[in-house]
């Protein structure tokens, strides 16, 4: 019997190897490999696409002293810090207003979803539209009611704040549609037990949604910060980093780098801080709540 | 939930004035639905209104949120200065092709990872979903070196192979397939079928809901990819939509109009598919165990 059981297992670990293979293959040939060769060119000086030169650690000395890198650095922990807590704010607001008796409900909820079937570069696009400082709609339509212009491009913060208004449109569906998962796992029991004993609604929701939602928040703010890490298209096509490093982030700071300057080790060097940060917040994580875990 | 808040407080206290405060609430909370749809609604209908409005038009400056007259010039000017049908097949053959590879690879370690059991798939489980961490960005020089080396540049396969495995297919092909009750493998193991015929046999039939959301998961993202299309992507004729928009941006600069037309050849068809798709997005977000 136990050697039966012994082969078969045996038979299982084989299926199981190659069922997962394929996926693992392309995993290891266009991500792994290339991982650590990134860790290798990193330590490179290069010239265009030609064989590098080994220099130590002068990419990561030269990323201390470089005023835009670091730009980029809290312009990226800035959207983070920004982007992940308001976009789940307004994503669970919404699920909870489309979780109430409405007419046409079905309707409101697609159409808060629709954002997420554009495309980056189409919805950047719509918000160089919009945000124009001098055609835009929003510019019209803030003067007609009398405020003053804002310079949506030549300011920097005005421009930062427009990347930020935009993302927000085009992640708030997102987050609505997971907590509205969420929200329908509830008991609505407990709602009624909690208005028995005299629960406003606010504190309905502070003491019972909040904290039943909590997988929900804890699933969005993985994802919501991963997202916030590599935020490319948005930044890349709305304002190109610019005016003046004002809109760089980490990400288009490494592209520009390693493909419009050619200077591909200091790009690869950068994408080694930005991965050293996304493992100290999955670190972090890992260590704020053990109890929850994605994968279980 | 708030929905059960008003019906019960017309249970509780006297039910007249709770029923208009009700009421009240059911009209604010319409009037603020109303208000959230059309700040999101507001930014395509834009674009629609621009796609379809005379250069004119564009350029006056005085504020107006319906067009004098509906044009298809914007149109015209993008279909004979660029390859767009070229760009266009580019995109469906790329997204179809990456979408088959990775909802058939995802489901494939899924069932693995799900109902198999083998030394070490915990651990290269956590491995593949890891690189969900992964920017692109971090990546992008020695990737594209590898695929320059491999005589993939300049060929579709520059995109398709790269972005085949899907860290988030692999997941939820996973969270899915453990829902199946193991005595049902078991079960069809004894009765003496293979490995591969439980998978297509019993696996396969009871996931198609999972086929479908992977499917058009992978589509979509695909259809939309941006960052790595840009490096892998140097000839014109190979460009996929985005890319195509950019390009475009690139050398009509502010004709909006122009922009907005093609951005709609971008977006349209994905939201159609989007919307009809929507069932089995929004299950599968459901089913994936996430909540």
């Amino acid at each position: 019997m136990t050697s039966r059981r012994s082969r078969l297992n045996r038979g299982e670990s084989l299926t199981g190897y190659a069922f997962i293979a394929p996926n693992m293959v392309l995993l290891t040939v266009f991500v792994l490999v290339p991982l650590g060769w990134a860790v290798v060119i990193s330590f490179q000086q290069t010239n265009g696409f030609g064989a590098g030169r080994f220099v130590g650690f002068d990419n990561y000395t030269r990323l201390a002293t470089d005023p835009v890198f670091w730009r980029s650095t809290v312009n990226t922990v800035l959207f983070t810090v920004i982007v992940t807590p308001v976009s789940m704010a307004i994503g669970l607001g919404i699920a909870v207003l489309l979780n109430s008796v409405l007419p046409a409900r079905g309707v409101f909820r697609s159409i808060m979803i629709v954002p997420m079937a554009i495309s980056g570069v189409a919805t950047a696009l719509i918000g160089v539209l919009v945000f124009d400082q001098d055609t835009g709609i929003l510019d019209k339509l803030i003067r007609s009611v009398g405020l003053p212009a804002v310079n949506w491009q030549s300011g920097g913060t005005a421009a930062f704040a427009s990347v930020l208004i935009v993302t927000l449109w085009w992640r708030v569906g997102f987050n609505m549609l997971i907590y509205l998962a969420g929200l329908q796992g509830i008991n609505l029991e407990l709602y009624e037990a909690a208005r028995l004993d005299g629960a406003s609604w606010w504190q309905r929701f502070r003491y019972l949604t909040v904290p039943l939602v909590g997988p929900s928040s804890f699933f969005l703010l993985i994802l919501n910060v991963v997202y916030s890490f590599q935020v490319f298209d948005l930044v890349f096509v709305m304002t190109g980093g610019g005016p003046e490093n004002a809109t760089s982030v980490l990400v288009t700071y490494a592209y520009d780098n390693g493909f419009v300057t050619g200077d591909q080790g200091y790009a690869a060097a950068i994408g080694m801080f930005l991965l050293a940060l996304s493992l100290l917040f999955t670190l972090v994580r890992w260590r704020t709540s053990r109890t929850r875990d994605l994968v279980e | 939930m708030s929905a059960s808040a008003s019906t019960a407080v017309k249970q509780d206290a006297g039910p007249r004035s709770t029923r208009r405060r009700g009421r009240a609430g059911y009209l604010a909370r319409l009037a603020l639905a109303i208000v959230i749809a059309a700040v999101i609604i507001f930014p395509l209908y834009w674009m629609v209104v621009v796609a379809l409005s005379s250069r004119a038009d564009l350029l006056s400056g005085d504020l107006r949120l319906w067009p004098r007259a509906f044009t298809t010039e914007n149109f015209d000017r993008v279909l004979s200065s660029f390859p767009v049908a070229t760009w266009f097949g580019n995109s469906v053959a790329i997204s179809l092709v990456v979408a088959l590879i990775s909802v058939t690879v995802s489901l494939l370690a899924g069932y693995a990872f799900a109902q198999l059991r083998f030394r070490g798939s915990n651990w290269l489980f956590l491995l593949a979903l890891s690189t969900l961490m992964l920017p692109v960005q971090v990546i992008m020089v020695p990737l594209f070196r590898l695929v320059s080396n491999a005589h993939l540049y300049g060929t579709y396969w520059a995109v398709i192979l790269p972005t085949a495995a899907s860290a988030f297919g692999v997941f939820l092909s996973r969270q899915f397939i453990l829902a199946i009750p193991r005595d049902l493998i078991d079960a069809a193991r004894i009765d003496g079928a293979g490995q591969l015929q439980v998978f297509t046999k019993i696996v396969l039939p009871l996931s198609k809901p999972l086929i479908a959301v992977l499917f058009f998961m992978s589509l979509l993202q695909t259809w939309n990819d941006f960052a790595w299309p840009l490096i892998a992507l140097k000839q014109n004729e190979l460009f996929t939509l985005p890319i195509g928009l950019l390009y475009l941006q690139g050398q009509f600069g502010s004709d909006y109009g122009a922009t907005m037309a093609f951005a709609l050849l971008n977006v349209g068809p994905m939201v159609l598919l989007f919307l009809v798709f929507q069932r089995y997005f929004v299950q599968g977000f459901a089913r994936s165990g996430i909540r």
